[in-house]
């Protein structure tokens, strides 16, 4: 209580029990125009007709069909549950809407201008970022750049265009960080991988105001695989500020599922700071798989934000390399899974230099039949001296259909390192609604509470923006919690 | 305007608990209700409030005229009767303060806003924390997670002062305090009786009775009453046990 800051988070805290969620803002899905649907068998036509109607230089080509070879000959992974669930061959692979890349939201056809509407990003936009790029199906089919990121000569544009205007600096760093072999959802990923955001934020260079990336996934029995490409030169946040990504992703309620299987690299030079912020929302009717991981150099910092609310199942680790003396990591995941819905999802840290600090925080919450998972992996290499890692993981679970698992893995090759794990779980149970309901208070009205209380002190780390969204995405799944009458 | 059981009968699944309990509490007086372990003194306090697993198969319960048998638990606590739980179960990821905040909201009748916080409530907790041994930061806790017996029984006795119902239930409200601890219990219990609060006091071995002097006594043995009196009742039960009533029908 007190500072300005403050009060607007609780303002914000407010909308948790009183909003209504993305899904039900945007609705069923309804039949749009497309240019271009590629479905079927994914072969090596296919990728060269996708990279042929991108224009794409000779390498890019030849990366997607490298990784079209890996897909072919990596295994399916056997860890993640529900995964033999998906049929690749059943979803449309490349699917571009019927729209010319706007730069103003007027220029966008009514229909797919008034979704923008119905989730607030024209207004959010305006008010908050910086720069805005957003895709729909396959392709992005708008990218704002205010002139404040334009004078510091910071590029943000959809990654096929950074491709087409700065080959170079692309080929630098595209694949880089995220080895395509690393399983077969990545080389599927890099064989398919359409849209997006590539940034570059040269040497020196402060950002006060966030950018954002936002999906959405209009029609049934598709594919998405965006890349996002984050390049944070030489002290880029030097100063009190650092480098703020936003990802949001929203789907229609679609009559069969669609797949997503996006990827985000991020580099972070020395010195630099990056913060990269997801806000997953999709409708029930998507399997997400995201792929994410950051290469921090020399002190860099980096901070992965993780709100995992929609989507059928989600397979989620964000990972970061600390490859420089020095560089540290915050990985703060907060999934929900309401309803009979997966969360696979997790943090990795690889220390792989002296000095350096990793924290990981999971809080995740389970109701009515959902299954909340933590899955991480904290590596310390041999040499990578006085390295430190925490890791928090509470699991809050809302009553008995519901379930959680924490599956932490530390895997500590250096003797001077220090690796430190907590869990807590905590269940809501016929006993505790009693104990709550002998104080006046209904059963809506104490889950509400309950699960404000348990991501009420994680919100108040993160930037206002992000608790500006995070709880208005959240406030969907336990709007009906809070209602009272 | 009491609150009274009539005929109860209340079965945990098929099991006969309570038989044909008849009590009456009038506001501004202390029962104390004395009785052996397992001899239903509890399933009283839970069946006075509702709880969804103990069930009411005969009788009533009026609260100030009222039938309340049917009501849901909120309902019974908004109409005034408050319940200070003997093990009182943990809540996640809730604090104290919130509890209490939320508590006020549902007492005044406002809209359920949970990230509107009365700064008066506030202070006024922390006082009232302070006066029953508590520090204000205790408030930050979170509801009966790692509390010791002590603090769990001044929790209790802190929410309810924030419910200030009209009839209040407290079991075992001695147990795991030290003398001190005891006594300003008792000092709390004595001053809301001069409020004019009806007081139901669960107890099986009455330490509290050295600070509060009650107004009536009830001894309970195998789900029925089995004697009523005064303060003798209580100096019986210390020198003899339960021994004697066993066999009472």
């Amino acid at each position: 209580m007190g500072s300005p800051i403050e009060l607007a988070k609780d303002k914000e805290l407010k909308e948790i029990v009183e909003n209504k969620g993305i899904e039900d803002i945007l609705g069923k899905s309804v039949p749009y125009p497309k240019d271009i649907e590629i479905k079927g068998k994914i072969t090596k036509d296919i990728i060269e007709e996708i990279s042929k109607s991108k224009k794409e230089p000779q390498w890019m080509l030849n990366l997607r069909l490298k990784a079209l070879e890996l897909f072919e000959k990596l295994p399916m992974p056997n860890w993640i549950a529900g995964v033999e669930s998906i049929d690749l061959e059943e979803f449309a692979q490349y699917v571009k809407p019927k729209v010319e890349v706007a730069e103003n939201w007027d220029q966008l056809p009514d229909w797919m201008r008034d979704m923008y509407s119905r989730i607030g990003l024209p207004e959010t936009e305006a008010k908050v970022l910086s720069g805005l790029t957003a895709v729909f199906d396959s392709e992005n089919i708008i990218s704002r750049l205010k002139d404040e990121l334009k004078q510091k000569n910071v590029i943000f544009m959809p990654m096929d265009e950074a491709v087409q205007k700065y080959p170079d600096l692309v080929k630098e760093y595209f694949g880089k960080e995220f080895p395509m072999a690393d399983h077969k959802f990545a080389a599927l990923h890099y064989a398919l991988w359409s849209g997006g955001a590539f940034v570059y934020v040269p040497k020196n260079t402060k950002i006060v105001n966030p950018v954002e990336a936002f999906f959405i996934i209009g029609g049934e029995m598709e594919g998405q695989f965006e890349h996002t490409l984050l390049v944070a030169d030489d002290n880029s946040s030097f100063g009190t500020s650092y480098i703020h990504f936003i990802e949001g992703c929203a789907a229609p309620v679609l009559r069969n599922y669609s797949f997503h299987d996006g990827m985000v690299e991020i580099y972070a030079g020395k010195n630099s700071q990056v913060y990269f912020s997801t806000l997953q929302n999709w409708s029930r009717s998507i399997i997400n798989f995201n792929n994410k991981r950051a290469i921090a150099e020399e002190n860099a910092h980096v901070e992965w934000v993780e709100g995992s609310i929609g989507s059928k199942m989600t397979y989620t680790y964000p990972s970061t390399v600390l490859r420089g003396r020095g560089a540290s990591t915050k990985n703060i995941s907060i999934g929900i899974s309401n309803g009979p819905y997966i969360k696979d999802v997790g943090s990795k840290a690889i220390h792989a230099a002296p000095d350096t600090k990793s924290m990981i925080i999971s809080k995740s919450i389970s109701s009515n039949g959902g299954i909340a998972t933590y899955r991480g992996l904290v590596k310390v290499l041999k040499g990578a001296e006085r390295s430190f890692s925490h890791v928090q993981c509470d699991s809050l679970i809302l009553d008995e259909k519901s379930q959680a698992y924490t599956l932490p893995r530390n895997e500590v090759d250096e003797p001077t390192a220090i690796v430190s794990h907590e869990a807590t779980v905590g269940r809501l149970g016929e006993d505790q609604l009693f104990y709550m309901a002998s104080r006046g208070i209904r059963e809506g009205e104490a889950k509400a509470l309950i699960v404000n209380g348990f991501i009420r002190d994680v919100l108040k780390s993160l930037p206002l923006e992000t608790v500006s969204i995070l709880t208005r995405v959240i406030g969907l799944e336990f709007s009906e919690l809070g209602s009272v009458g | 305007m009491p609150l009274e059981t009539i005929d109860l009968n209340v079965t945990i699944g098929d099991k006969q608990i309570l038989n044909n309990m008849t009590i009456k509490l009038e506001r501004g007086e202390v029962l104390i209700l004395m009785g052996p372990n397992g001899s239903g003194k509890t399933t009283l306090a839970f069946a006075l409030l509702g709880h969804p697993k103990y069930q009411i198969n005969k009788g009533k319960i009026i609260l100030d005229n009222n039938d309340i048998t049917d009501y849901p638990t909120y309902q019974r606590a908004l109409m005034g009767l408050g319940l200070a739980f003997q093990n009182p179960v943990e809540i996640p990821g809730l604090r104290l303060s919130m509890l209490l905040n939320a508590i006020q909201m549902k007492k005044s009748g406002s809209s359920f806003d949970i990230s509107s916080i009365d700064p008066k409530l506030i202070i006024w907790a922390r006082n009232k924390a302070r006066e029953l041994g508590l520090q204000p930061s205790f408030l930050e806790r979170e509801v009966n997670v790692g509390f010791s017996g002590g603090e769990k029984k001044r929790s209790e006795m802190l929410q309810i002062l924030t419910m200030d119902p009209k009839y209040i239930i407290l079991d075992e409200p001695d147990s795991g305090l030290d003398v001190d601890g005891i006594k300003l219990i008792g000092e709390t219990i004595d001053s809301l009786r001069s409020a004019g609060k009806g007081i139901l006091i669960i107890t099986h071995h009455a330490e509290i009775t050295k600070f509060v002097s009650p107004d009536k006594v009830m001894i309970m043995s195998k789900g029925k009453i089995v004697d009523e009196g005064g303060i003798e009742l209580i100096k019986k039960v210390e020198e003899y046990g339960y021994k004697d009533y066993e066999g009472v029908q």
